[in-house]
C-alpha cells in the first residue's frame, strides 16, 4: 500500500492494514504530577502492543489528561491512542485538542461519549456532552479529510490520525449495537475498541450483524479483554462501571479458585477470551484493559501467542531522559528571578 | 401510566400528528410569514413547550429530531445524545444515570421498530446541536428551516448509514 493512502502516519494502521492480529492496552493514568510513573506505566506495555490507549477520565474519576499523557508518550516516539470524551469539553476544546495532539505526534484517536459524572467521585460536576460520540467523530473526520474546523474556517496543516469509537455490543439494546456500529462507520470511524468481552456468545451474534452488513470490511474491530482479579473484583466491576457485562459462569468461575490461584486464573481466563476471540471472522484485535495490573499484559500477550509485536520501538530508558528542555527552564528561571520569588523546587531538582 | 406514555407507546400515532402537524404549520406559513416568525414565535413558545413537554417531556432545545429518534426526545438523555445509546444502558435496560429509569434510548430504538413512515430515520446522522436556538419554538424552525441549518462543514457530507433494504428492525402491528 502506497504511503499516501495511509490516513495516519502511524503504526497501528499499519499492523491493522498488513492483517497482524493488533493489540492495543490501556494505560492506567497516575494520580501524580510525576512524569516517570507515566514513563514506567508504559514502559511496560510498548513492547507488547502497537499502541497505548490514554484515558480520558474514565469511570469519571480525575487522572492525569489524556493529552498529558500523549505529550509525554510522544516524546519517545510510542505509539498511542488519544481517547477524547465528550463529558468534560466542549467542541471549541476538543477541536482544539484534536489539533494539538496530532502536532505532538498522537496518530490515533478514540472518540468516545465518556462515562456520566455520576460514575465518579465527584458528582457534582457539571456534565458538558457538547458532543456526542458520533459527532465528535465526523468532526474528527472533516478536520483530517475536509482540513476544516467544523464552522469551516480552514486548517493549514490536517491532523492526520486514524480514528477510533468504542462499541458495546454486551448491553441492551442488544439489536440496536450493530446498526450504532454502522452510524458510526459512516461517521467516520476507522477502528473500533470494544468494552470488556467476557460473552463469546454475545460477540458472536453481534459480529453476525456486523458481517452481514460488511462493517468488518469497513472498521477494523479490536474486542475490549481484561484479566479479573478476583470473583469480588469482578462484582465489583460488575455493579460499579458502567457498561461491564460478566457472566454468571465467569463470577463462579472465579470464586471455585482458592484464594492464592485467583489472579492467576483470572489472568487465564483472559487468555482464553482472546483465544476465542481470535477466531470470530471480522475482528481485528484485541484492547487489553488490565486495571492496576499492567504488569500482567505482557504475561497475558505472550501466552496468548501474540509475541513478537511487528514493530519494534527503541526507548531510551527511563534514567536517561530530561522531562524539561533545558531553554524553556532556563526561562522559567530566569522569569522567576524577575518576578523575586523563589523557583519552584521541583524545577531546581530537576535542573541538576 | 399517564396520557403522555400512553402516546409515546403508540409511537405510529405519534407518527402521524407529527406528519399534520408538519402539515398544519406549513399550510399557515404564509399567514406566520405576514404576521412576522418573531412575533409568532414570543406566543407560539408556551403553549408548544406545554404540550410537547407533556407528551415528550420535551427539553425546548428548539431543533425537534423526534421523527428521527423513535419519537422519543432525545434530549432527554442525561447525555443528550443525538444519534443512539452510550455504553453505559444498564442489563435490564435501565439508563446508567438513572438506575430506575428504563434508557430513553433502549424505548426508541423500540418505538422505531414500529415506526411505519420514520422509523429508518434511527439510522441519521443527528448533527450537533445548535445550543442557541435552545428555548425557542421548533415549529417556526422548522418553517424558517433554521433547525436544519448544520455547521458550514458538515454540509456535503453523507449523513444516512446506509443498511440492507428490509434488515431494519420491524415489528408487525
Amino acid at each position: 500500500m502506497n504511503q499516501e493512502e495511509f490516513k495516519s502516519p502511524g503504526r497501528l494502521e499499519r499492523v491493522l492494514r498488513a492483517g497482524h492480529f493488533a493489540v492495543t492496552a490501556e494505560l492506567n493514568p497516575p494520580d501524580s504530577a510525576d512524569p516517570e510513573e507515566v514513563y514506567k506505566a508504559a514502559g511496560i506495555l510498548t513492547d507488547v502492543c502497537d499502541a497505548i490507549n490514554a484515558t480520558d477520565g474514565s469511570g469519571a474519576h480525575c487522572h492525569m489528561s489524556s493529552v498529558a499523557i500523549c505529550s509525554l508518550l510522544t516524546r519517545l516516539d510510542y505509539a498511542v491512542v488519544m481517547q477524547i470524551s465528550c463529558r468534560d469539553r466542549n467542541r471549541i476544546a476538543i477541536q482544539g485538542d484534536i489539533l494539538g495532539g496530532a502536532a505532538m505526534g498522537v496518530m490515533n484517536i478514540l472518540c468516545l461519549t465518556g462515562d456520566d459524572v455520576t460514575a465518579g467521585d465527584q458528582p457534582q460536576a457539571k456534565r458538558v456532552f457538547d458532543f456526542d460520540s458520533t459527532q465528535l467523530l465526523r468532526t474528527a473526520k472533516i478536520m483530517r479529510d475536509e482540513g476544516m474546523f467544523l464552522s469551516g474556517r480552514k486548517l493549514t496543516v490536517p491532523p492526520k490520525v486514524f480514528l477510533g469509537a468504542a462499541a458495546n455490543p454486551f448491553v441492551p439494546p442488544y439489536d440496536w449495537r450493530p446498526l450504532r456500529l454502522a452510524k458510526k462507520v459512516e461517521a467516520g470511524a476507522d477502528f473500533i475498541q470494544t468494552q470488556y468481552c467476557f460473552d463469546i456468545p454475545r460477540l458472536k451474534s453481534y459480529m453476525e450483524r456486523v458481517r452481514d452488513m460488511g462493517l468488518h470490511e469497513k472498521v477494523f474491530i479490536l474486542v475490549g479483554v481484561g484479566p479479573l482479579r478476583s470473583d469480588r473484583a469482578a462484582e465489583f466491576m460488575r455493579s460499579n462501571v458502567p457498561g461491564v457485562h460478566i457472566p454468571d459462569a465467569v463470577i463462579d468461575r472465579l470464586a471455585k479458585t482458592p484464594k492464592a490461584q485467583k489472579q492467576a486464573e483470572g489472568k487465564k481466563i483472559c487468555v482464553e477470551m482472546i483465544e476465542q476471540v481470535r477466531e470470530i471472522e471480522g475482528v481485528a484485535g484485541v484492547h487489553i484493559m488490565a486495571y492496576r495490573q499492567e504488569e500482567m499484559v505482557a504475561e497475558i500477550v505472550e501466552e496468548a501467542g501474540l509475541l513478537p509485536r511487528p514493530f519494534k520501538v527503541n526507548k531510551p530508558p527511563v534514567d536517561k531522559l530530561v522531562f524539561a528542555p533545558p531553554a524553556i527552564e532556563a526561562s522559567f528561571e530566569n522569569y522567576a528571578a524577575n518576578l523575586e520569588i523563589p523557583t519552584p523546587s521541583v524545577w531546581q531538582k530537576r535542573s541538576k | 401510566m399517564g396520557i403522555g406514555q400512553w402516546l409515546q407507546n403508540h409511537p405510529r400515532l405519534l407518527e402521524k400528528a407529527f406528519s399534520s402537524t408538519l402539515n398544519m404549520v406549513e399550510w399557515l406559513d404564509p399567514v406566520i410569514s405576514r404576521i412576522g416568525y418573531e412575533n409568532v414565535d414570543r406566543v407560539l413558545r408556551k403553549p408548544e413547550e406545554w404540550t410537547k413537554r407533556a407528551i415528550f417531556d420535551c427539553r425546548m432545545c428548539g431543533q425537534c429530531v423526534l421523527h428521527s429518534t423513535g419519537m422519543t426526545c432525545p434530549m432527554t438523555c442525561p447525555k443528550n445524545l443525538r444519534n443512539g445509546p452510550c455504553g453505559g444502558v444498564r442489563a435490564n435496560g435501565n439508563c446508567e444515570v438513572f438506575a430506575d429509569k428504563p434508557c430513553i434510548w433502549v424505548q426508541a430504538f423500540e418505538r422505531s421498530t414500529q415506526m411505519a413512515q420514520f422509523g429508518e430515520e434511527m439510522m441519521h446522522i443527528n448533527p450537533p446541536v445548535n445550543r442557541q436556538l435552545e428555548g425557542e419554538s421548533a415549529w417556526l424552525n422548522m418553517l424558517t428551516g433554521v433547525d436544519k441549518e448544520v455547521p458550514k462543514a458538515w454540509v456535503g457530507l453523507s449523513n444516512i448509514a446506509i443498511i440492507p433494504d428490509g434488515t431494519y428492525p420491524k415489528q408487525a402491528n
